[in-house]
């Protein structure tokens, strides 16, 4: 992960404000955050005069290093351009203030620099404020949007270099505000009965109109307005959860797997969630049921909030940030960094007066994953890990105090990581060694941790093979995979998809990862998994799929649209290092475009030749076996 | 020898002058010289069985058990015990009817009786060495390996493990051991029972091998008046065909003798085929005679139902990929010319058979689909 973090810029001390302050109007998201060096969630931002959100969130993933530099000179430039508004429309992140939606913040590949002030034009919104890619020909916003993209970048953008986007943000934003203020006032006075009834406590005065911006906004996906913007994927939309944020809302909880395509329960969702989210205005319309947010939005949102989160626990939060960000990716790593803070979580708790421990903390622990949630949709994996801890506190003897109970749950947490994870990665790949001969070619696609670990310990034991590594955009995640490999020796071959049907012929076994496997056999992973299976079958080469067994699921998916997770659109549109290949500049808030950036999807069970668990090697076909016999064991543990 | 990929090519030509058979990058499954035992086995059998035969070494055989005779167990032996399970196991060995993975079983459960142990521990380390003795008596017969593991989680899965009196544990131990020699010995008439459905009045059945499961089905489809007949494949260089087609007509089944190229020719006029099997592995694909995988493909690229019988005990926790990825098992093949010495000649003895080209298993758990294997033995191992 560390090569996907951008290097901090350096901050122009002049601008540099050091200590807490809450944002007085916007929040700019402090692009300088991304800079600092600092790299605790509280590091000091930066540049612009304007109200800077005092908490920096760690740098956005992948990055352009050459853009620091840039962002750097552009965050000064952009810092005194910035204009407080009241209603950030899209340019940044979420707000706390639900400000406007432009910008997630994420950053766009390419220099910032140049998108600050004069590039604002060139920047057609990178995918994420609908709102402020609609525009790109603001200029005089650039100055907030800049600042607001340096300060997005660390959250959200997965590669993107948030500052363009940032700054294209801006330039939609400001008009956009002239286009909404009609209707914003209209809603003002609908958020205001709404905040009322919010949470109080948490939300600045702004918050108000920030979720008047954002019920706006709402209602701008509602009519698949012009925005173009490619509808960044929700960070964390409350996909499943969707519970109540920081007080007890539960009743009013939207239903775990919610429609997004339901105006009012969108509304509702939005009402209660800890994590404002700005909804991406131009969306495919397939895929309206999944929750699609502008990337890099609600970043500084939570920085601000991160000393005032009163309900929740900064273990949770900062596992929740590190989601938002990107910085924790993979099914496995997911979990166990979840699992690791509810340790944190049990660790710290103690039961209120009058109430009863078993129930007290269920109901914490569901408020925690309500807002991982809205940070980035749960994982199937993370869902049965959930599950597993839920079901051990029902299950805790009343007769416990409560530092046994305590200290019961935290030593089943931990059983749990290390039997059914770290363990289980273990007998998978003793099993997986026995398939790998002497002279074998195999192909693996992305980054399954699981896999990688089969190839080094096959490489331990002396196996003349090699290695095909097949990779994709915007991810690019193989490229990781492929440094590991070289690093121990593998004689390695790296290719992109595109060159899939070529290269087949050579290879006799195809290892591939899983993020989950259902009852049916279908292989839920990554996108682009189907198409190297579907591939190896027709050249008749053995798909082997290396899984751990918690992470099966009783569900049955029959296609990847029912139910999906949607990245940053802005990251297709945009090469990261090539800011030649800029032909969709213009184009972000046409009506005849969308993006779509998928993250999983399905693969029948027919291309699957077998799945290697920590149970054995069993075929597709025998999961729902699996998880009928060890459903009992797996929750008892 | 051939790889895919050129640049394995020329690697192994630069890398190695070893002789064209030496094959040495093959993994874990060396030594490709050897001759499987199992295959010699079978080969002896085939060149005496006959129904009369059987009768009479049956009455030879018949009350032996448990009792050390002399015998020169090839190979490995066992260690210096008292009871020598090797020699118990060529004493059931020794009757052609059993089949060989039933006698390891009978072996293992005389083990238990005759054992000295004390504690239950003892015990269980008794069975597990006498159980790697038999298995590495012959290393490439699955059904051998799969039937004493099976016998192990069989056995030891009782709650009568956890009684405190050695005795009584010891006593229903050996209560469950010999029920499983009990079913393994009766599979093959329940599998005869069940199969009866699938064969109706004059369907003509086409049948690859020697099996004693389909010769008993057959045998019981005709005792109970079925009309039907059968078409056998000639079975080289076994000579299965000419075996299987003397026994059927004893048995007044009209009997045609196909040669093993012409099965595709005659696939238009069978309704179904039947199968024995060696091993079936956990994909639910089975592991038999060379040819099967031949007549599978045909028969299903022409729909034709083909149903595999195979004992439960038959079940092995393998997983093939391809036909390569097991342990080989080369046999001697007279061509009745001589070849010369730079012609290699392909000598396994068997092939994998894909779940997919199955229709059914007829097995004494019960008539399955090829998926259902894996989900038992999920269960019974895990």
């Amino acid at each position: 992960m560390e090569s996907r973090r951008n290097p901090r810029a350096v901050v122009d001390p002049k601008v540099r404000q050091v200590g807490f302050f809450t944002s007085s109007t916007q929040q700019q998201p402090d692009p300088i955050s991304s800079t600092s060096a600092s790299s605790p969630p509280l590091s000091t931002i930066s540049p612009s005069g304007n109200s800077l959100s005092p908490v920096m969130i760690p740098p956005p993933l992948h990055n352009s290093s050459d853009t620091f530099p840039l962002r750097a000179a552009a965050a000064g430039a952009a810092a005194s351009a910035v204009s407080p508004s009241s209603f950030s429309y899209s340019i940044r992140r979420d707000f706390p203030d639900g400000s406007t939606t432009a910008s997630p913040g994420r950053h766009s590949r390419g220099s910032f620099v140049k998108s600050s002030v004069p590039v604002a034009s060139s920047l057609p919104g990178i995918g994420m404020d609908s709102m402020a890619a609609a525009k790109s020909s603001s200029v005089p916003a650039s100055g907030l949007t800049t600042v607001s993209v340096v300060t997005m970048p660390p959250g959200l953008s997965e590669k993107a270099s948030g500052m363009e986007v940032q700054s294209d943000q801006k330039k939609p934003l400001k008009e956009k505000t002239t286009k909404a203020e009609r209707r914003a006032i209209q809603e003002a006075q609908r958020a205001a009965k709404a905040a009322a009834k919010a949470d109080g406590g948490k939300v600045p005065p702004v918050t108000s109109a920030s979720v008047a911006s954002t019920s706006v906004k709402a209602a701008k996906p509602a009519k698949a307005t012009s925005q173009k913007n490619d509808v960044t994927v929700a960070a964390g939309a409350a996909e499943k959860k969707g519970g109540p944020s920081e007080k007890d809302r539960k009743k009013d909880a939207p239903h775990p797997r919610m429609q997004y395509d339901d105006e009012s329960r969108v509304v509702k969702a939005k009402r209660r969630a800890v994590v404002k989210q700005t909804e991406a205005k131009n969306r495919v319309e397939l895929f309206r049921h999944l929750p699609q947010y502008e990337h890099g939005t609600q970043l500084p949102d939570l920085e601000t909030k991160f000393f005032q989160l009163d309900p929740m626990h900064p273990a949770v939060y900062k596992v929740g940030l590190q989601y938002l960000s990107g910085d924790i990716s993979g099914g496995n790593a997911r979990c166990i960094a979840m699992l690791q803070a509810f340790q944190e979580v049990v660790k710290d708790y103690s039961t209120p007066p009058e109430k009863s421990l078993n129930r007290d903390m269920t109901a914490k622990i569901s408020s925690y994953v309500s807002f991982l949630i809205e940070c980035r949709p749960l994982s199937i994996s993370m869902g049965n890990a959930i599950r597993f801890v839920k079901n051990r506190i029902a299950k805790l003897p009343i007769t416990l105090s409560e530092s046994e109970a305590k200290a019961a749950l935290q030593s089943d947490i931990e059983r749990f990581i290390n039997d059914k994870i770290i363990g289980a990665d273990t007998v998978i790949v003793k099993h997986a060694v026995t398939k790998i001969r002497d002279g074998d070619v195999l192909l693996t696609y992305g980054s399954p941790t699981a896999v990688e670990m089969v190839l080094l310990h096959a490489h331990e034991l002396r196996k003349k093979f090699r290695v095909l590594v097949v990779d994709s955009r915007p991810m690019l995640e193989g490229q990781l995979l492929l440094r590991r490999l070289i690093k121990r020796g593998i004689n390695c071959t790296y290719t992109h998809i595109n060159a899939i049907s070529y290269i087949m012929h050579e290879v006799t076994k195809v290892f591939l990862g899983a993020s989950s496997v259902l009852s049916n056999g279908t292989v839920y992973s990554r996108v682009g998994t189907a198409c190297v299976a579907m591939v190896a079958n027709a050249f008749r080469v053995p798909v082997l799929v290396c899984c751990e067994a918690y992470k099966f699921h009783e569900r049955v998916q029959l296609n990847s649209i029912c139910s999906n997770e949607l990245g940053d659109p802005n990251a297709i549109s945009k090469v990261h290092g090539r800011e030649d290949i800029n032909y969709l500049d213009g184009l972000t808030n046409n009506a005849n475009l969308q993006f779509l950036n998928l993250m999983y999807d399905a693969t029948p069970s027919d291309y699957i030749s077998m799945i290697i668990t920590d149970y054995g090697m069993v075929p597709p076909t025998s999961v729902p076996v699996i998880v009928r016999e060890y459903q009992k064991e797996h929750l008892l543990v | 020898m051939w790889r895919r990929s050129p640049s394995f090519i020329l690697d192994e030509r630069r890398s190695s002058n070893s002789p064209p058979m030496a094959d040495t990058t093959r993994g874990p499954f060396q030594n490709p010289d050897s001759i499987s035992a199992y295959y010699q086995t079978r080969a002896a059998h085939h060149g005496v069985i006959t129904s009369d035969w059987l009768a009479q070494a049956q009455a030879a055989v018949g009350g032996v058990t448990g009792e050390d005779q002399p015998l020169s167990s090839d190979n490995q032996l066992g260690t210096e015990k008292s009871f020598n399970v090797i020699e118990e196991f060529n004493n059931w060995r020794k009757q052609p009817d059993l089949a060989e993975a039933v006698a390891a079983i009978r072996a293992l459960a005389a083990v238990i009786r005759a054992s000295e142990a004390s504690t239950m521990m003892e015990l269980e380390i008794e069975l597990k060495k006498a159980s790697d003795t038999l298995k590495s008596w012959d290393k490439t017969s699955i059904s051998l390996t799969a039937g004493c593991d099976l016998f192990i989680r069989y056995v030891t899965r009782t709650s009568a493990l956890e009684y405190e009196d050695f005795n009584s544990a010891k006593s229903r131990l050996l209560e469950r051991a010999e029920k499983f020699g009990e079913i393994s010995c009766k599979a093959r008439r329940i599998i005869a029972m069940l199969s009866q459905d699938f064969i109706f009045d004059g369907c003509t059945i086409l049948v690859h091998g020697l099996s004693r499961v389909v010769l008993e089905i057959l045998k019981t489809a005709a005792q109970n008046n079925k009309l039907f007949r059968v078409l056998c494949t000639e079975g080289r260089p076994d000579g299965t065909g000419v075996l299987l087609s003397s026994e059927l007509s004893k048995l007044d089944i009209p009997v045609k003798l196909l040669l093993d190229s012409a099965v595709a020719y005659s696939m238009d006029e069978v309704d179904m085929v039947f199968f024995g099997a060696d091993g079936v592995v956990e994909s639910g694909g089975i592991i038999n005679m060379m040819g099967t995988y031949q007549i599978a493909l045909v028969a299903h690229s022409m729909n034709k139902p083909v149903y595999v019988a195979a004992e439960s005990y038959k079940f092995a926790r393998l997983y093939p990929l391809d036909q390569k990825d097991m342990a080989p098992a080369l046999r001697p093949i007279e061509f009745g010319v001589k070849i010369p010495t730079k012609v290699e000649v392909e000598r396994s003895a068997r092939d994998y058979t894909p779940p997919q080209y199955l229709t059914l298993l007829f097995t004494d758990l019960g008539v399955l689909s090829p998926s259902v294997v894996s989900d038992e033995l999920i269960q019974l191992y895990l």
